[in-house]
């Protein structure tokens, strides 16, 4: 294992195999030499680390429970700063914030706007696997229109989750934050240059960061940085970013694949190739044609 | 000692007699500990607690960091994660605020994070009610946090001290409980210390771990699984019977410097006593007041209140009833389908006090603020005295 790598997040522990949470972790974390404080919402990524009496975590590491990653995280700045004022420390380290799909776009969304609102000196990254995996893959917020899950089963009454996923980069830009982005885990120096900045910035930051997840998306296990390469070479994932509400499209793809490009490789869309659901595949080109243009428009 | 900063205002470092109600009286006590971090979320009614201490802050008073948080599920994870970072942190709740954040209470505890929360207990909805009861604080009671009870505004603003210096010294986390309103709201008779004099006593809080030791870099809040989860349990309830012998030295300590007993419980006229009403609380006051009137007429009345009631001092209230010919148990909460609490706890005293059956009856008061009067508590020695005792639930309404 790569030593620079494991200098916060040590090999190990417990994510599946083919896992990318682990590389995201890494990625952000290694963006910055200040010392950071992690806070982590119940999920994948906390129950693959601390099952005691080990840990993966070679960086101070708080969980509490699901939904209040960011109060948590609040609470860690507020404390920080009462104890510079009391001379107990010297430096402030910068919290990182880590939560699932489940954890941010539902049960901790609440907590992430009031810790936003506040203003509070953060970093909050979502690893967004579109739905709740730790449990065994049900429908989240996050998850995509069509996607079968285990609570939005397709069926001959159902082609699986019948909405579309919430826009979360835009549910935090009405907070008017200073700098937040979307990236993917598939392309590493989009996620690596977009922590660098969130690490940098004063108050709350925000990273969105795509995690295919080979269980319940249903991929083989060497195939997530290709799996996830197809969801921002079809435009369902572009990669950008939102500073001081300036929009920039990080990866302006040339000729975006059709959308079936990217379902195809995936057990969870499987069931849409059926010729009774084709109009949800050409539903979701749809929207993701018009998610597009609306975006390059934000950007002009 | 943390320096509290330069003000207009003057508080002598002295005992001050001042004209309080118990929210004040919370956050005067709060003010003197002056923690590192607190977080605020109003509900009625707590909400005195909180406003007063803003209005410390706002004053120049403290330089706590308040976090004026979004829900009381993030007051309590906002105070989880300071406390857990190395700062001194508190907060306050009531009602339905305290069973939103009920969730994370027992990761306070099982983390043994010395948390105070200062809370108003009040009723529960449906239907929505914000008078003073205790089904708020019996619904959470068996999740690890210590619970004092107390009955006037004195109490308050001495039980928020010793809860700090207790949940401190015993690495779990205290919740100093008034009724609401009729403790939160009414103004009383406070005898305030100086503030040196808190300072001291609480002194410096130095945690054993903390995230911001960069060096010792903590992991916080694991997964234990079959092989370890138990034994952390088991861990966890024999660390939480220390507290005991804990309370009682610092109520020792504490009376000291203020010259006020406090202690596991308080017995009013018991000792000859043969019937005897147990309770805690606001309206342990009329009962007092019943009591003497009875006793004026001859009757071996008296009065147990209970101030420690997580965790449950059994034997030694066993001990204290042990002579009485009967006792009534007086709940201020509701139990549906089962006998209220602390008749329970008060049975089970009983039975751990040894050699015969003691008859026990079960009262209901003061649900959803309802006023209880001395000539309630009168009924209820009548029925003690004329042996009107059996296993039904009796509402003092």
């Amino acid at each position: 294992m790569n030593k620079e790598l494991t200098k916060k997040l040590s090999s190990g522990h417990a994510t599946c195999q083919g896992c990318g949470i682990p590389a995201i972790v890494r990625h952000v974390l290694g963006a910055t030499d200040e010392p950071v404080i992690v806070a982590n919402a119940t999920g994948c990524l906390e129950v693959t680390t601390t099952i005691y009496p080990y840990t993966a975590w070679k960086v101070p590491y708080v969980h509490s429970v699901f939904g209040n990653a960011a109060a948590t995280a609040a609470g860690i700045d507020a404390a920080q700063k009462a104890l510079m004022k009391s001379g107990k420390i010297k430096k402030k380290a910068k919290v990182v914030v880590f939560g699932g799909d489940g954890g941010t776009y539902d049960i901790g969304l609440q907590a992430l706007s009031g810790a936003l609102e506040r203003g509070h000196d953060f970093l909050y990254v979502c690893y967004d696997n579109e739905g709740y995996m730790n449990t065994g893959g049900q429908r989240s917020g996050g998850t995509p229109y069509g996607a079968n899950t285990e609570t939005a089963p397709a069926g001959v009454a159902s082609f699986g989750k019948a909405q579309q996923r919430k826009d979360l980069m835009e549910i935090v830009n009405a907070h008017h934050i200073k700098y937040l982005a979307q990236s993917n885990v598939a392309y590493v120096n989009d996620l690596k240059m977009k922590a660098k900045k969130a690490l940098e910035t004063t108050g709350p930051s925000f990273l969105l960061v795509l995690q295919p997840c080979t269980q319940l998306w249903k991929f083989p296990t060497s195939e997530y940085v290709a799996v996830g390469k197809l969801a921002t070479e079809t435009n369902f994932w572009p990669l950008y970013e939102i500073e001081d509400g300036k929009y920039t499209i990080n990866n302006v793809v040339k000729n975006p694949k059709p959308i079936e490009e990217f379902l195809k490789v995936q057990g969870r869309f499987k069931h849409l190739f059926a010729d009774k659901n084709k109009q949800v595949i050409a539903d979701i080109q749809n929207k993701v044609d018009e998610n597009l243009s609306k975006l390059v428009k934000k950007a002009q | 000692m943390k320096k509290i900063p330069n003000t207009k205002y003057q508080i002598p470092n002295t005992k001050r007699v001042l004209a309080l109600n118990g929210g004040y009286a919370m956050a005067e006590a709060l003010r003197q500990i002056h923690p590192d971090v607190m977080a605020v979320y109003p509900i009625t009614p707590q909400t005195t607690i909180i406003e007063t201490y803003a209005k410390f802050k706002a004053d120049g008073l403290v330089d706590t960091e308040i976090i004026q948080v979004e829900s009381e599920h993030s007051a309590m994870s906002a105070t989880i994660g300071a406390c857990s970072a190395g700062a001194r942190a508190v907060t306050a709740s009531s009602s339905q605020g305290l069973l939103h954040m009920a969730e994370t209470l027992p990761v306070v505890s099982g983390l043994g994070l010395p948390i105070v929360m200062c809370v108003s207990s009040r009723a529960l909805s449906a239907p929505l009610n914000i008078h003073g009861e205790h089904g708020d604080v019996m619904a959470i009671r068996d999740l690890g946090w210590v619970q004092i009870f107390g009955e006037q505004a004195q109490d308050a603003y001495d039980n928020t001290i010793i809860a700090l210096r207790l949940a401190e010294m015993a690495g779990v986390p205290v919740m100093p409980i008034m009724d609401g309103f009729h403790t939160s709201h009414t103004t009383e008779r406070v005898e305030v210390l100086g503030d040196e004099i808190i300072q001291s006593f609480v002194g410096q809080f130095k945690p054993e771990n903390a995230l911001v030791d960069q060096k010792n870099p903590i992991t916080i809040g694991t997964l234990a699984l079959q092989n370890t989860y138990f034994d952390f349990k088991i861990d966890q309830e024999k660390a939480f019977l220390k507290v005991k012998t804990l309370y009682k030295k610092i109520c020792a300590e504490y009376g000291k410097i203020s010259g006020r007993k406090h202690s596991l419980f308080e017995e009013y006229k018991t000792k000859d006593a043969d019937f005897v009403i147990v309770m805690m609380g606001a309206t342990v006051g009329t009962a007092k007041d019943a009591v003497d009137k009875l006793r004026a007429d001859g009757k071996k009345v008296g009065l147990l209140k209970i101030n420690l009631f997580r965790p449950f001092p059994y034997k030694e209230v066993g001990a204290a009833l042990a002579h009485t010919k009967s006792i009534a148990v007086l709940d201020r909460a509701m139990a549906f389908g089962s006998f209220p609490p602390l008749y329970q706890d008060i049975v089970t005293s009983m039975q751990s006090a040894g050699s015969r059956k003691h008859d026990v009856a079960s009262y209901v008061y003061g649900i959803g603020g309802r006023d209880t009067m001395q000539s309630h508590i009168v009924s209820v020695f009548r029925d003690l005295e004329e042996g009107e005792i059996n296993n039904k639930i009796k509402y003092l309404t």
